[in-house]
């Protein structure tokens, strides 16, 4: 099976009362759903190999070189933002308790305390610094300094899908019990239509297993509901997906709209989950037209050492003269003969109540969909 | 700290043979390496990360406790 990223898979933690009791006796940070989320993926080592959040010296690395500070591929920063009036209460060294609703789902051992550059951040990772990006938007919005140091789990963060929920030593077993030596992994923050679909059953058809891995979790307006995205792939599955060959599982963690960066880091986070394989479509990640449409494709040259091997797609699209889906490689046809499967033509006939044509989405998946009053985040 | 000083602290040296650096020069030509230094650092990059093997990262006991969890929720029959 292939190694983790860094070669061990990180598993740090501690789910004993002890050490739930004595988080409640230390300094406290109140932390959001997103926050929880990555602390569960440190801790379950779907960030292997981070430990928690990046010291300084990985953190730079990071923003000028796309590797942690070992040279190890690294894209997007895994940080923790500390307010002036919470530096005040805290001194490397400390223990802290980060808190999600008075639960107590981590401790931190605060290695460092250190100002950055927020310009830096995003033109490094971002590759702009416009706050129409969203992930920009966000990042302004962050203190002015990150704590580093490394994390123990004290409590799995809260999960709306408890079915759907794995972590990749799970993941792993699951992979080995399936007798899947290759598997190709699909990152979505989509309902599936006709075309992701199509590239999806083309990836599959060279490797042992499908792992299709939706993530849940903030995203921006206009995109779809988790449980949107949760219930249209239960209904393609339901209807398309073999058993043996196909499963599908979530990755809680919130979109950084991150195009090419971000596209290396969820390589890495599959890589993580035992994928052998990784899928990368047409603007990757991407938001508006921040990035070019195979950015993130060609940001893969930049990593001979990643491990996991990317597949890369372009667009699908239906020919009529075909009679098939197709690409641009394969189809000799003018766009005369095409139909496209445009996210913002389907989202406009399901926002009116529509079906979209079978030629653009499965009935079954559209069906599921229209169940919601409105499918996508306000 | 200056551009010059970090870049100091970010990269160091080592020796080639001249031949090998004029032979490198050849290949990259046409590529979209910019220079010799990139095409070294990626292949030398490309053959360290065979190094990277992992064990198993479960016991035998974690293995029988997933596989339980796994088949009530429906992964494995």
């Amino acid at each position: 099976m292939i190694a983790p990223h860094g070669g061990r898979l990180v598993e740090r933690l501690d789910f004993s009362e002890r050490k739930r009791e004595e988080a409640r006796e230390m300094p406290r940070k109140e932390i959001n759903i997103d926050m929880a989320r990555d602390l569960g993926n440190i801790g379950h080592g779907v960030f292997s190999p981070l430990e928690g959040y990046l010291t300084r010296e990985d953190f730079e690395n990071v923003l000028e070189e796309g590797r942690l500070s070992n040279d190890l591929p690294w894209t997007i920063p895994v940080v923790l933002d500390v307010s002036r009036e919470e530096i005040d209460k805290i001194i490397e060294g400390d223990e802290i308790a980060l808190f999600y609703r008075d639960t107590p789902i981590a401790i931190l051992n605060v290695e460092e305390i250190y100002p950055y550059d927020k310009k830096k951040y995003a033109e490094s990772v971002f590759r702009t610094t416009s706050i129409e990006h969203p992930g920009v938007a966000n990042l302004m919005k962050k203190e002015d300094h990150l704590v580093g140091g490394k994390i123990t789990l004290l409590n799995d963060p809260p999960t709306m899908f408890p079915k759907y929920k794995l972590w990749p030593k799970e993941t792993r077993i699951l992979f080995k019990e399936k007798g899947w030596k290759t598997v190709v992994g699909f990152q979505t923050r989509n309902a599936p239509h006709v075309g992701h679909e199509y590239v999806q059953k083309t990836a599959l058809t060279f490797v042992d297993g499908l792992f299709i891995n939706p993530l849940i979790g903030k995203k921006k307006k206009g995109d779809f509901r988790d449980e949107v995205i949760i219930s249209a792939y239960e209904a393609l599955f339901r209807h398309y997906y073999p058993k043996n060959t196909a499963t599908l599982s979530i990755l809680e963690t919130e979109m950084r709209y991150a195009g090419p960066r971000e596209a290396i880091f969820h390589a890495i986070i599959r890589k993580n989950f035992g994928c052998t394989h990784f899928i990368v479509g047409r603007d990757h990640a991407g938001v508006g037209k921040f990035y070019g449409p195979y950015d993130a494709q060609e940001i893969f040259y930049e990593y001979p050492d990643l491990k996991i091997t990317p597949l890369f797609f372009r667009s699908f699209f239906y020919c009529r003269k075909c009679g098939s889906v197709v690409n641009e490689k394969i189809c000799p046809h003018g766009p005369e003969h095409h139909v496209n499967f445009s996210g913002t033509r389907i989202r406009e006939m399901l926002l009116r109540g529509e079906r979209p044509p079978e030629l653009m989405m499965r009935p079954e998946v559209a069906d599921a969909i229209l169940q919601y009053d409105n499918p996508f985040v306000e | 700290m200056s551009e010059k000083q970090e870049n100091k602290r970010r990269y160091t040296t080592v020796s080639i043979p001249t031949t090998l650096f004029k032979k490198i020069e050849r290949r990259i030509e046409g590529t979209g390496f910019t220079s010799v230094s990139s095409y070294v650092t990626y292949v030398l990059r490309e053959i360290l990360a065979e190094d990277e093997n992992g064990k198993e990262p479960f016991s035998k006991e974690d293995e029988e406790r997933v596989k339980e969890r796994l088949r009530a929720l429906g992964y494995l029959e």
